[in-house]
């Protein structure tokens, strides 16, 4: 049963290729430029999927790419749109969500089942038992379903997301926003125009060729400022003209200056029972189908009409030769002046104030019972006759595509004419135009759009012809109340959802009567098409049970994206920072294994492990012979300027304005709170030039917030951020002299250099800058050097340490040497309410200064600390199980704490950690600590530093040679 | 994505910018009372209008001060802090 019509002329098919495709295992043949239900229906098949809950059998609807029963599962694709996705040679295609075949779908025992099954059904049933729920989860998912992702596809579906700006951006090619493109185009502005359809044209294309169009087409084409895009959703409006284009390859984020909205209408179906039988379809469907892909929608129709357009769909589609039975029209056919003439000269039988009550046929239409209506718009089954038909044609009204609008603040108002919401204030730089804003008739749509142009140059500053807004036309468009209850119900609202009329009744009836509630119980609107084809009629619905007008009951929140889009689109291309050091390529030749830190990868160990061992003996080789640490992660700051000293002592909680050119001295930095958030280590250069470290993570927050500090102080200082210009290095150990002193000229003696002094030299021939620190807590210097040289450097000591048993420690062994120091980690050790006081460090705290960040509080704090840090150590061969970072401290069965740090000390052979407690434990013994498994552990406290406490070996010179030697021997 | 107005730097995607918080002069850390301190440590007024607050154009890491609608979420004016100051000043 061939259904294709003779050659339409502007019509989208190439009849010259055709290309085989399979639809459910069997063979057809297309047009290249077909839909594949284009395809289908040319080839006689009118039952192209199955309803989302009850199976019913469903066709061609909307045409307009809101047919969401309609779709397909290929071999490399899912929920494949058959209105809007041209069919490909050699597809293999298959309806989603049917068990057994689209045919003999098992799922269709649903549709029996459904008076079984009301709105709410789901969670009022499946809730309890809830060890069930995930039983009756995949049953009900596997049953209602859409297609199947395959996880055997290759993975290359992410599309980069491309970035664009114009002036204007129009969304909609019809008759209004091409008008509106073309005029501001012509007038000099970057436009671009996007169009979800194929071709550009609109709703041109939906009736005969016209000259206007191609005219308007000739003008854009030859506009090199003019970008045309197809097949493209505008599918979102963010903040200052932002706009997610969503084409075949990806999303374009595009800028525009002014956006101008023609997204036209969504024709909206009645509501009357079976009003889903494939058949059964809007108008505008009808004349897609005819004019754009050359396929009749049915070979009899019955056209169900509530404004003019119903007239011109049926002296449309009788002229492409399907047999129009009748025209039943919801009012008063009188109204609609010369068309009716037509209608009846052209001898198509018009009934009048009657409605179409029932459509009949068992899973293809096959005729529809048309009664009159009473008074009050009610069907009278009384009157009831039987037409044959194998198609209706619903033209009963239109819901605006405003979701743009809407986003972008918009206010909408319900218009009796022509019968749907329109704008009523638009946000700066907004416009709209065409039927979305009630503009209907050819002419004044294009007058619209060359209007809203005419108002976007104008906003934006150009010259530009200014037009008169046309007007909205005195036609109401839109049926008031297209809904026909019937007592044996099918009567569907959502066709996405399965929803029907009895359905919201009922929600209504169980107290969701706001707008935004009834969607959330009976999800209508939450379907593929998000109610595009459902919104309007739910509205109108719950107006009339609450006794409320349209604009008091409102609409739901149309959010961005309002049309699905690919995820691969939204994942876009796969970046990820991440940062290396300098010397990252020689940590990899020497078998470094790295761990992230913030973006950062560090070595955690040098290999080969295991990791354990390898970390012990870094350790050791810090304590007893030398090692390196690469410490390029640290935030690194130059401050300069005449109230640099002064910039320094208000940031940091420790006097820094007294550091002597040349030394270094700890710096510890809260905020306004007094809550540790950064410490480093501070030099001197000159009166007012100092060089300061923060922690990695803080690298850069605390960069900024020193930045913004000298604003707000307003200081005479500027800060220099070398955190990514310089690398550093930490060697340390007994041995380190040995190794240094060969490669530098620096006297490296305690007189020329002591603990805590800073120095500027050659290293390796690289100039560099020397801080004699302790943070490992042992004789050790760290170097910073120019990031590009620093790999040089690194070598360098490692090769001159060769001699004496050097190695790389990593990040892992770092942490057990500080901690066997209990130097702490800011956020490890620390958390968001720690004070130098709960931290044990008021010796950092020096309130002889007239101010510093914090200090205020700090003074409210000082006697008040609620924490504190204590230091705990079992033995090295502590049986059972050793607590572990974030364990609690239980005190009186309450707890009063947490292990904020633990690792093994080789250097010790005993387990040392520390642990923030609640103050009543400040003087205690003993600390539990309920590890793993609940058992509670009693760890004593013991004073801290747990390793070499009077800080000795990071000053060797003041012990005698001989003793250092012999503990490091 | 909204477009953000630095007043030295010229509009920038918001992805640029960095919010600092509100803009709260201090008070004299050694005048006022340990209410009023507190007050100004720990009390933000949430309430939607217009506010002033702490921007940051990270890349160039200009901060200044901007005044912003936070019901309508409508940058109304930005000024630099210099300016911010003499206004809190002088009124």
């Amino acid at each position: 049963m061939a259904r294709r019509l003779p050659p339409q002329p502007g019509e989208w098919i190439d009849r010259e290729h055709t290309m085989p495709f399979t639809f459910e295992g069997c063979k057809y043949t297309a047009f290249a430029g077909d839909t594949i239900t284009s395809a289908l229906l040319a080839n006689g098949v009118r039952v192209l999927g199955r309803s989302f809950k009850y199976h019913r059998p469903r066709g061609v609807f909307s045409a307009a790419n809101h047919d969401t029963n309609v779709l397909l599962q290929s071999e490399t694709d899912f929920n494949i749109r058959g209105d809007v996705t041209t069919v490909e040679h050699g597809m293999k295609l298959a309806a989603v969500n049917t068990a057994g075949g689209l045919e003999k779908d098992r799922g269709r025992i649903m549709d029996r089942l459904s008076p079984m099954l009301p709105v709410g059904f789901y969670y009022k049933t499946f809730h309890r038992p809830r060890a069930l729920l995930p039983f009756w989860e995949n049953r009900i998912r596997r049953m209602a379903g859409l297609g199947r992702v395959d996880a055997a596809w290759p993975d290359d579906r992410r599309a980069p997301a491309r970035h664009a700006f114009c002036d204007v951006l129009v969304v909609g090619a019809g008759p209004s926003g091409l008008s509106a493109a073309v005029t501001a185009a012509e007038a000099g502005a970057s436009v671009w125009l996007a169009d979800e359809n194929a071709r550009p044209g609109g709703s041109f294309n939906d009736q005969e060729a016209n000259l206007q169009r191609d005219e308007l087409l000739g003008r854009a084409h030859a506009l090199e400022n003019l970008t045309i895009l197809t097949d493209t959703v505008a599918a979102g409006w963010y903040a200052d003209h932002y706009i997610p284009l969503v084409t075949p390859e990806g999303l374009i984020r595009l800028r525009a200056r002014a956006v101008i909205v023609a997204g036209g209408v969504y024709e909206q179906p009645a509501v009357f029972r079976n009003n889903d039988l494939p058949g059964v379809m809007l108008a505008s469907a009808a004349r897609r189908l005819v004019h754009r892909y050359g396929v009749a929608p049915c070979e009899s129709a019955v056209i169900l009409a509530a404004n003019s357009d119903a007239y011109r769909t049926a002296l449309e589609l009788q002229a492409a030769g399907v047999a129009i039975r009748a025209l039943v029209d919801l009012e008063d056919p009188g109204t609609r002046g010369d068309l009716l003439a037509d209608v009846q000269a052209a001898a198509i039988p018009v009934y009048e104030r009657s409605a179409v009550y029932s459509a009949e046929g068992n899973g293809l239409l096959n005729a529809v019972t048309v009664c009159e209506l009473d008074g009050v718009g009610r069907a009278r089954p009384d009157t009831a006759r039987r037409i044959d038909c194998d198609g209706l044609l619903m033209s009963v009204g239109y819901a605006p595509a405003a979701a743009l609008l809407y986003q972008s603040g918009a206010r909408m108002t319900f218009a009796g004419t022509p019968g749907q919401f329109v704008p009523e204030a638009l946000p700066s730089g907004v416009f709209a135009c065409g039927r979305v804003n009630g503009v209907f008739g050819l002419q004044a749509r294009m007058d619209d759009g060359m209007a809203a142009a005419g108002e976007a140059l104008a906003y934006l500053g150009r010259e530009g012809r200014q037009h008169t807004r046309p007007g909205r036309g005195s036609e109401r468009m839109s049926h008031p109340w297209p809904v026909f209850p019937h007592p044996k119900g099918k009567v569907f609202v959502d066709l996405d959802e399965d929803l029907q009329l009895k359905d919201l009744e009922r929600a209504a009836a169980e107290g969701f009567d706001n707008i935004e509630l009834l969607k959330r119980y009976s999800t209508v609107g939450m379907g593929p098409s998000q109610g595009k084809h459902a919104n309007m009629n739910a509205v109108r619905i719950l107006a009339r049970l609450t006794g409320r007008d349209i604009d008091e009951t409102g609409t739901t929140t149309a959010r961005p994206f309002h049309h699905p889009v690919p995820m691969g689109h939204l994942a876009g291309r796969r970046l990820r920072p991440e940062r290396r050091t300098a010397m990252h390529g020689w940590h990899k030749a020497h078998g470094a294994v790295f761990m992230p830190t913030g973006h950062w990868l560090r070595p955690k160990y040098y290999g080969p492990g295991p990791e354990d061992e390898a970390i012990r003996a870094e350790v050791l080789a810090v304590r007893k012979g030398v090692a390196m640490v690469d410490v390029s992660t640290l935030g690194k700051v130059e401050v300069i300027g005449p109230d640099a000293a002064r910039f320094m002592d208000q940031l940091y909680t420790l006097k820094l304005s007294t550091v002597k050119t040349g030394r270094t001295r700890y710096a510890l930095m809260v905020d306004e709170a007094g809550v540790i958030i950064d410490d480093g280590v501070c030099a001197r250069w000159a009166e007012d030039h100092f060089y300061v470290t923060t922690t990695t993570t803080g690298a850069e927050i605390i960069f900024r917030h020193m930045q913004r500090l000298i604003g707000e102080w307003q200081l005479n200082v500027d800060v220099i951020n070398r955190t990514h210009q310089m690398a550093s290095m930490n060697i340390a150990g007994p041995l380190t002299r040995e190794v240094l002193e060969p490669l530098t000229d620096l006297d490296l003696s305690q007189e020329a250099f002591p603990y805590l002094g800073a120095r500027q030299a050659e290293v390796a021939g690289v100039p560099a800058w020397l801080f004699r620190v302790g943070f490992v807590g042992e004789l050790g210097y760290e170097i910073h050097v120019p990031a590009a040289q620093a790999r040089q450097v690194w070598a360098s000591l490692m090769a001159a340490g060769d001699a004496y048993g050097i190695r790389p420690f990593g990040v892992e062994a770092q942490r057990q040497l500080r901690l066997e120091k209990a130097h702490l980690i800011v956020g490890q050790d620390t958390d968001g309410t720690s004070s130098p006081f709960d931290a044990n460090m008021s010796w950092a705290v020096k309130f002889d200064k007239p101010f510093f960040q914090g200090k205020r509080s700090l003074e409210i704090l000082k006697d008040r600390a609620s924490n504190r840090l204590l230091g705990f150590r079992l033995p090295g061969n502590h049986p059972g199980p050793v607590p572990k970072e974030c364990h609690l401290v239980i005190h009186d069965g309450d707890i009063a704490g947490r292990v904020t740090s633990i690792g093994y000390s080789p250097s010790l052979d005993a387990w040392v950690g520390l642990a923030m407690v609640d103050r009543a434990l400040k003087d205690a013994d003993t600390l539990s600590i309920r590890v793993a498994g609940a058992e509670i552990i009693d760890a004593p406290v013991v004073a801290t530093p747990f390793y070499d406490p009077e800080g000795l070996r990071q000053k060797p010179e003041t012990v005698p040679e001989s003793q250092a030697r012999e503990v490091s021997a | 994505m909204k477009l953000i107005h630095c007043p030295k730097v010229g509009t920038r995607p918001a992805s640029e910018f960095v919010y600092g918080g509100l803009w709260r002069p201090m008070p004299d850390p050694d005048a006022c009372s340990d209410t009023q301190w507190c007050h100004y440590v720990f009390h933000r007024d949430g309430a939607p209008g217009v506010q002033r607050e702490w921007w940051c154009h990270a890349p160039t890491g200009m901060w200044f001060v901007a005044e912003r609608d936070t019901m309508k979420d409508e940058f109304l004016r930005t000024l630099t802090v210099a300016e911010a100051m003499r206004e809190a000043a002088y009124g």
